[in-house]
C-alpha cells in the first residue's frame, strides 16, 4: 500500500533534519503524536503541530516524557499510527514505556535527537551516547529496532522505513538523529505519495471468537486489533498468554520473552540497513553512524589519497546490529575503525562479532561537536600499519 | 437469612457476569476487600447506562484496583504505574467515539500519576476517572500513600503517619474536574448512580470512593473486619451534596462527607481543540480522522 497523499509534502525542499523527520511521520501516516519541549528535538512536534490539524490528526503536549511516551500507545491501541520526540533526559524517562511498548507488542516510534549527557549534559551540541540505553535502556530483555540517519533527507526516508518496521514486527522504533543531523539543512526530495510504501497494520480478519491477541503468525508476529471493534481484548505489562492473560509461570514467562527475542531474527540476518563504501578491496573499514559517517567519509577519502585501501561500513540499523556483515567482514580486513560521538558503545559489538579475526580500533569522543577528519585518518593509517 | 435470598434458583447467574471476563475468576482480592463490591457497582452502571460496550474501554494502572481493567469484560488496558490517565487521553483522542473509564487506586492515581491526574482535569479529557481509595497501597503490603491519613500505622510508617494527605475532591474540583463525586463502598446504589451519571457526561469526571482494606489497613490499625469497615462508614459518613470540597478532608477516625460536590459544564479538550482550529484555520481545518491506519 502507499502513502495517503494528505500527509506527503511532494517537492523539493530545503529542511533540516527534525523538520524533515516531522515529514517523514506524517508522510508514513502518524496522525498523533505527543511531545514535552526538549532541546534539540522539539522542532519535529512544533512542525506537526503547525501541519497536523490540516492534514487531519492530533498532536498534544502533555505534561512530561512519561505522559507522551504512553499517550501515544494509548492512540496506537485506538487505531493511530503514532509517534513521539525527545532527547536525553526525555529518552530516560520514556524508557518505562519502551518496555511497555515491548512487552504489549504496541507498533511505535520514538524519536531521539541526541546530545551530550550524561543528565542534562550539553542540551544543543551534539553526541551519540544513547545507543546502548536504546537498545538496553529499559528493564528486561527485549528487543527493538534502531535507526540512524545522517542527513536530513535519510531523517525522512528512514523516518518512513521506521514506522513501517514497527507495523512489520510490532516493536518500538528508536530514530537515533543526533543534535548535528537533526539541525543541518540540506535538499530533501519528498516524493508522490504513490511512490511511498507504507505497511499497513496488521489487523486481523478473524472473528472476535477466534481471536487471540498475542498468538503469532507464522513470523512470529501476532495480529492486532484496535479498542471499539468489538473484541473486547486485554493488553497488560504484566507476562500474559496468547489471550493476553496474566499469567505468573515459567512457561508463559519463558515462551513470550523469547519469542519477542526471536521475531527480530530475520532481521539480524537478511535484513539489516547499512552502506557500503569501497569495501570491495578494503584493509581497513570505519565503521560508523550519523553524522559521524559523514565526517569518516573526508578521513576515509583522505586515506585513500595517501594510499590506504580504506571502506565504510555505515550503521543504518543499528540495532539490531548487523553481526554476519561485520563477522564476514573481519575475515577478510585488516581492521575496523570505530569513531562514535560517546567513550566507546557500538565498538563493543564491533569488537564482540570480528571476535579477534580483525583488529578493532575505537574511536571516542566525549561529545559537544564532532571528530576532526584527521583524527579518524590518524586510526585508519595506525590500523593499516 | 431472608426468604428472599433462599429464593434465588441456584442455576441462576449473576446479573453482573456478563459485564465480567468470568473465565479470569476467582479474582485476586482479598475477603472483605471493597474492590470487588465498586466493580459489582459499576457493571451495574453499564447495565443501566444502555451504552453500546463495544464502545467502552477501561483502563487501570498498577495495584489491587489496577487488576479491575483485566476482569472487565471491555476492551481492557493495564497500563504502567501512574500512568492510566496519559495512556487513556491517547486512547480517547485517537477514537473519540470510546467512553474511556480509568479504574485505579489512590497511590496509583495521586503519588506517582498525581501529575497527570490534574494535567487531564485542566485540559478537561472526556475520561471518567473511578479511584479506589483505600487509603494505602495494598499490593505492596500497606505502605503511607498520600491519601493515607495521619495517625495511621502503616508498612513504612511504623510509628505513626505524620505527613498530611491529600484532600482528591478538592484537588479535583481545583484542578478543573467537570463533576467531582465521593461515596463509600457502603453507598452502592448512590456509587451506581454516580458511576451511570458520569458515563452520560462529557467531561473530566472523578469519582473518589472510599474502600475497606482489611488485610492491611485495618488490621494494622485494629479497625476489625469487612463488616466493621462497613458500620464504620454508615456511622460516619454524612452525605452532603454540593458541600464545598474544602470541607471534605479525610482524617482516621472523622466523618466522611460522602455526596456529588461538583456537576459543571466545561467544554472539553477536543471540543476547545476543533473550536480553536475553525477560529484560525477556517476551511483548511481537515477534522482528525486519527484512526485511518488502514488494513493490510
Amino acid at each position: 500500500m502507499h502513502a495517503d497523499p494528505k500527509g506527503v509534502l511532494t517537492g523539493v525542499h530545503f529542511l533540516d533534519g527534525d523538520h524533515a523527520c516531522c515529514e517523514g511521520t506524517l508522510a508514513a501516516g502518524a496522525r498523533f503524536a505527543a511531545g514535552y519541549p526538549i532541546t534539540p528535538s522539539t522542532e519535529v512536534v512544533e512542525r506537526f503541530a503547525w501541519r497536523i490539524p490540516t492534514v487531519g490528526g492530533i498532536f498534544i503536549q502533555m505534561e512530561d516524557e512519561l505522559a507522551a511516551s504512553i499517550a501515544i500507545q494509548g492512540a496506537v491501541w485506538g487505531g493511530a499510527k503514532a509517534f513521539t520526540v525527545t532527547s536525553g533526559p526525555g529518552f530516560s524517562l520514556m524508557m518505562e514505556h519502551i518496555g511497555y511498548a515491548a512487552i504489549t507488542e504496541t507498533p511505535c516510534v520514538f524519536v531521539n535527537v541526541q546530545r551530550g549527557g550524561p543528565s542534562t549534559g550539553l542540551p544543543t551540541l551534539p553526541a551519540q551516547a544513547d545507543m546502548m540505553q536504546a537498545r538496553w535502556g529499559s528493564h528486561g530483555d527485549y528487543s527493538i529496532i534502531a535507526l540512524c540517519p545522517n542527513s536530513p533527507q535519510e531523517c525522512f526516508d528512514l523516518t518512513v522505513t521506521g514506522f513501517n518496521l514497527a507495523e512489520e514486527f510490532r516493536v518500538p522504533v528508536m530514530m537515533m538523529l543526533d543534535e548535528c543531523v537533526g539541525h543541518m539543512t540540506e535538499k530533501v526530495v519528498i516524493p508522490e505519495s504513490d511512490q511511498i510504501a507504507i505497511t499497513p497494520r496488521r489487523f486481523t480478519h478473524q472473528s472476535p471468537e477466534e481471536f487471540r491477541l498475542f498468538k503469532p503468525k507464522e513470523d512470529l508476529v501476532p495480529d492486532m486489533v484496535k479498542a471499539g471493534d468489538g473484541y473486547r481484548f486485554h493488553v497488560t505489562g504484566l507476562t500474559h498468554d496468547e489471550r493476553g492473560y496474566p499469567s505468573m509461570n515459567v512457561e508463559t514467562q519463558d515462551k513470550l520473552v523469547r519469542r519477542m527475542q526471536d521475531k527480530l531474527k530475520p532481521f539480524t540476518n537478511g535484513r539489516a540497513l547499512f552502506e557500503a563504501v569501497n569495501l570491495d578491496d578494503a584493509e581497513v573499514v570505519v565503521v560508523s553512524y550519523g553524522i559521524t559517517s559523514r565526517v569518516a567519509q573526508r578521513a576515509t577519502q583522505m586515506a585513500r589519497a595517501q594510499g590506504v585501501k580504506a571502506g565504510i561500513f555505515r550503521l543504518i540499523t543499528a540495532w539490531p546490529f548487523p553481526e554476519q556483515h561485520i563477522r564476514e567482514l573481519a575475515g577478510r580486513v585488516k581492521a575496523f575503525v570505530v569513531p562514535e560521538l560517546n567513550l566507546g558503545q557500538m565498538v563493543h559489538e564491533v569488537e564482540r562479532h570480528a571476535a579477534g579475526r580483525a583488529k578493532v580500533i575505537s574511536v571516542p569522543h566525549a561529545g559537544g561537536t564532532v571528530h576532526k577528519p584527521e583524527v579518524i585518518l590518524k586510526a585508519i593509517l595506525e590500523a593499516a600499519r | 437469612m431472608s426468604d428472599a435470598i433462599l429464593d434465588i434458583p441456584l442455576d441462576m447467574t449473576n446479573p453482573v457476569e456478563p459485564f465480567l471476563r468470568m473465565d479470569r475468576m476467582p479474582h485476586i482480592w482479598c475477603p472483605a476487600c471493597g474492590i470487588g463490591t465498586t466493580v459489582n457497582c459499576f457493571a451495574r452502571a453499564l447495565e443501566s447506562s444502555k451504552l453500546d460496550l463495544n464502545k467502552v474501554a477501561i483502563v487501570s494502572g498498577i495495584g489491587c484496583t489496577g487488576r479491575v481493567a483485566g476482569y472487565a469484560n471491555l476492551d481492557s488496558f493495564h497500563t504502567t504505574h501512574g500512568r492510566a490517565i496519559p495512556f487513556a487521553t491517547g486512547l480517547k483522542l485517537s477514537n473519540p467515539e470510546l467512553q474511556v473509564v480509568v479504574y485505579s487506586g489512590d497511590g496509583d492515581l495521586f503519588a506517582i500519576g498525581g501529575n497527570h491526574f490534574i494535567h487531564a482535569a485542566r485540559r478537561n479529557m472526556d475520561i471518567k476517572v473511578i479511584c479506589v481509595n483505600n487509603l494505602t497501597y495494598a499490593m505492596t503490603g500497606g505502605q503511607t500513600g498520600p491519601a493515607t491519613p495521619t495517625e495511621v500505622i502503616s508498612a513504612t510508617s511504623p510509628y505513626g503517619v505524620f505527613e498530611p494527605s491529600f484532600n482528591l475532591v478538592q484537588m479535583a474540583e481545583a484542578a478543573g474536574a467537570s463533576y467531582v463525586a465521593r461515596w463509600t463502598t457502603y453507598h452502592v446504589k448512590q456509587l451506581s448512580r454516580a458511576m451511570e451519571e458520569v458515563l452520560h457526561k462529557k467531561g473530566f469526571c472523578f469519582i473518589e470512593v472510599l474502600s475497606p482494606c482489611p488485610t492491611l489497613y485495618q488490621r494494622r490499625n485494629k479497625m476489625g473486619d469487612g463488616l466493621d469497615a462497613m458500620k464504620f462508614y454508615k456511622q460516619v459518613s454524612k452525605v452532603r451534596n454540593g458541600a464545598p470540597t474544602s470541607e471534605c478532608a479525610l482524617t482516621r477516625a472523622g466523618e466522611i462527607v460522602v455526596g456529588k460536590f461538583v456537576d459543571r459544564d466545561r467544554p472539553d479538550y477536543l471540543e476547545l481543540l476543533t473550536h480553536q482550529m475553525k477560529e484560525t484555520l477556517g476551511d483548511r481545518y481537515a477534522d482528525p480522522e486519527v484512526t485511518t491506519c488502514s488494513e493490510g
